[in-house]
């Protein structure tokens, strides 16, 4: 048995749309361990999404098998699912998936109402924390129509975060984003990753994938390219250089 | 999950949609008022029964002539039956199981009294009268059974006859003309007010039976005999011996019926109570299908709610909430939207059951047990109607559920 964190061997992901049958994932094998931060890049329609909530215990592959942490995934019920989802995993949405008219604190919040086993002894002060952490400490009481997209997206990140789980998978988390705050986003990402958090975070754009330290890219479902970054970027420092040029032009 | 967790989150979407919350709550409000309403003046009216024929007399038996299947017409010789002096005469010598007896005769007609005068009915009863009907005096005294002898032309007046003959002074002592009969008033009658069926206990004049029997009506037939037996189990007793010392007094053959009629207290309480189960009973099945309405109604919103926050649903159990967590959070919302409606639907009823008694003249009882009843009974409702959509919820798939538009 591999110490790794992830294992998918064989996994195939087939929708069927009346007679036509989509297969969104072929045949994929990978392992991710603990620690690594990898981007998932690839062509729109090439199994990201698929992929990733697969990974996150949301949908289950048609077949082939996926242990998380040496737990075969297939062998645990929705209980079960549920609190591995609860405990182990933050999952950061395409698409932020806030709750509509509920403060940003509450939304952070939302995953320590489900942690039954007491890990957290002060929920609202573990989720204030969090959202400290992505830079919304005065926003606890906006609701998501008040926030900017950066912001909702910084939210979404706090959920995932609050519960303090070894594995955060984000989909597109910088999809919407303007380039300013997508450095936000990816030097955090890489503050976390320095704390031996696993990150896996899909893309579509090069220059995002280049902060992270291991590179994949699907087409049709299917691993195209699996390789190591020996030399990523350090999003901190391009933050910086990003704001002096922006004194220097308004100089 | 923690409890008071989810109990606000319930909270919060329920004040979310007010307008929607409250119009499904409708049916449940409309059926819990109803059965509060019904039970607080079902039970008022009885209490107000009981205390009212209670309040006519201890162990109060009353005789009245006519037979009990034709209606008052007897068969026989075809003389219309009728009570004399002559029946509470051997009654008062015989009865062993009747402590007091009296007659009563009566009369109306014009009472003058100085410039005032007024319409009323005038009952000519013994001395024991009193303490069989459980009557108080106000001022002066009632008659004696010399009085009785003598015909004495002296009168006890009911507190509105006083109030209308004597505005302005002390009828005690007074003197007044009854149909040109000159009388002597010796005393007032304390208040009794209304009686149930709304006429006024206190529109009367009391004189002694023979008085009345033979100055102000025919001399010879009287209108009903009032008793009281010696004790409470001594009823049935008592009933017998009246029915067999009346029967031999009247000299009706062994085949023959009965040509009088006795009631008592328990009888006249059955008959009230009877009428007001039977209309309890029909007004609480039409509560009971409006509740069942109600909850139809909120499994209804239920569902569309649901369907409304599917995607809430997914977020949820994506971020580890168990089945059970989002059964237990849609349950608890239609428990808490039918408790709510319940709970208006306690206080509308007792309003309504108040502001119909006022109306009516019946007081409304507020039963502790019927309310708790009624409360959990709608929490019972909504968990009930709330189960399907509920489980509807819990058996969504994460993803489907994120996914949907
Ligand atoms: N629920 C679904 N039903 C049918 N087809 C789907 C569904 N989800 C994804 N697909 C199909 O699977 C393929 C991969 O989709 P997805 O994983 O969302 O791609 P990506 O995230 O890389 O853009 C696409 O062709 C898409 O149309
Ligand atoms: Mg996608």
């Amino acid at each position: 048995m591999s110490t790794a964190q992830i294992s998918l061997s064989h996994i195939c992901k087939v929708f069927s749309l009346g007679e036509v049958e989509v297969r969104a994932l072929d045949d994929l094998s990978l392992e991710i361990g603990r620690g690594e931060f990898v981007a998932i890049m690839g062509s729109s329609g090439s199994g990201k999404s698929t992929m990733m909530n697969i990974l996150g215990c949301l949908d289950t592959p048609t077949s082939g098998s996926y242990r998380f942490d040496g737990i075969s995934v297939e062998t645990l019920n929705r209980k079960q699912l549920a609190d591995l989802r609860n405990t182990k995993i933050g999952f950061v949405f395409q698409g932020f998936n806030l709750l509509p008219r509920t403060t940003a604190l509450e939304n952070v919040e939302l995953p320590l109402l489900y942690d039954r086993h007491r890990a957290v002894a002060d929920p609202q002060a573990r989720s204030i924390e969090a959202l400290q952490r992505v830079g919304l400490g005065d926003r606890l009481d906006h609701e998501p129509n008040q926030l900017s997209g950066g912001q909702q997206q910084r939210v979404a990140i706090a959920r995932a975060l609050v519960t303090d789980p070894p594995i955060i998978l984000a989909d597109e988390p910088t999809g919407n984003l303007d380039s300013r705050t997508t450095l936000e986003v990816m030097a955090l990402f890489q503050e976390l990753n320095s704390e031996g958090l696993t990150l896996v975070v899909v893309t579509h754009e090069v220059e995002v994938a280049k902060y992270a330290k291991r590179l994949i890219e699907l087409r049709d479902g299917m691993l195209l390219r699996d390789e190591i970054n020996a030399q990523p970027r350090n999003a901190q420092a391009d933050l910086v250089t990003l704001s002096g040029e922006m004194s220097d032009a308004l100089a | 999950m923690r409890w008071h967790k989810l109990i606000l989150v319930a909270l919060k979407s329920i004040a979310r949609n007010k307008m929607r919350s409250l119009l499904t709550m409708l049916g449940i409000i409309i059926g819990v008022a109803s059965v509060i309403t019904m039970v607080a003046l079902g039970e008022g009216s009885q209490a107000d029964i009981e205390g009212e024929v209670a309040s006519l007399g201890t162990n109060l038996l009353m005789v009245r002539p006519g037979s009990v299947d034709s209606g008052g017409v007897s068969g026989g010789a075809g003389s219309r039956p009728s009570l004399t002096m002559d029946d509470v005469a051997r009654l008062e010598k015989y009865a062993t199981q009747l402590r007091w007896v009296s007659a009563e005769v009566r009369a109306t007609g014009q009472v003058i009294a100085g410039s005032n005068n007024w319409s009323t009915t005038i009952t000519g009863v013994a001395p024991s009268y009193l303490s069989i009907r459980n009557y108080e005096m106000e001022r002066g005294s009632f008659f004696t059974a010399r009085d009785s002898k003598t015909r004495a032309k002296v009168a006890v007046l009911g507190k509105t006859v006083a109030d209308e003959l004597f505005p302005d002074q002390d009828p005690v002592g007074a003197r007044l003309r009854i149909r040109n009969v000159p009388f002597k008033v010796i005393g007032v009658m304390a208040e009794k007010g209304q009686s149930s069926m709304g006429n006024d206990q206190d529109d009367i004049i009391f004189a002694p039976d023979n008085t009345v029997l033979y100055r102000l009506s025919n001399g010879k037939t009287i209108h009903d005999i009032s008793a009281s037996a010696i004790s409470s189990d001594a009823m049935e007793s008592a009933k017998e011996e009246l029915t067999t010392l009346l029967r031999s007094e009247h000299r009706l053959a062994t085949a023959a019926e009965d040509d009088f009629i006795i009631r008592d207290q328990t009888e006249i309480v059955e008959i009230a109570t009877r009428v007001t189960g039977t209309l309890t009973l029909l007004l609480s099945s039409i509560a009971g299908v409006s509740l069942l309405v109600g909850g139809i109604g909120i499994m209804n919103i239920m569902l569309v709610s649901v369907t409304e926050r599917t995607r809430e649903i997914g977020l949820r159990l994506a971020v580890g909430a168990r089945p059970l967590d989002v059964l237990a959070q849609f349950l608890i919302e239609a428990a808490i939207l039918s408790l709510l409606g319940g709970l208006i639907g306690i206080f509308s009823g007792l309003s309504a059951a108040w502001g119909v008694g006022k109306l009516l003249g019946v007081s409304a009882v507020v039963n502790p047990t019927v309310v708790l009843t009624t409360v959990l009974f709608t929490g019972a409702v909504g968990v009930f109607f709330g189960f399907y959509p509920a489980r509807k919820a819990a058996n969504l798939n994460p993803i489907d559920a994120l996914r949907y538009e």
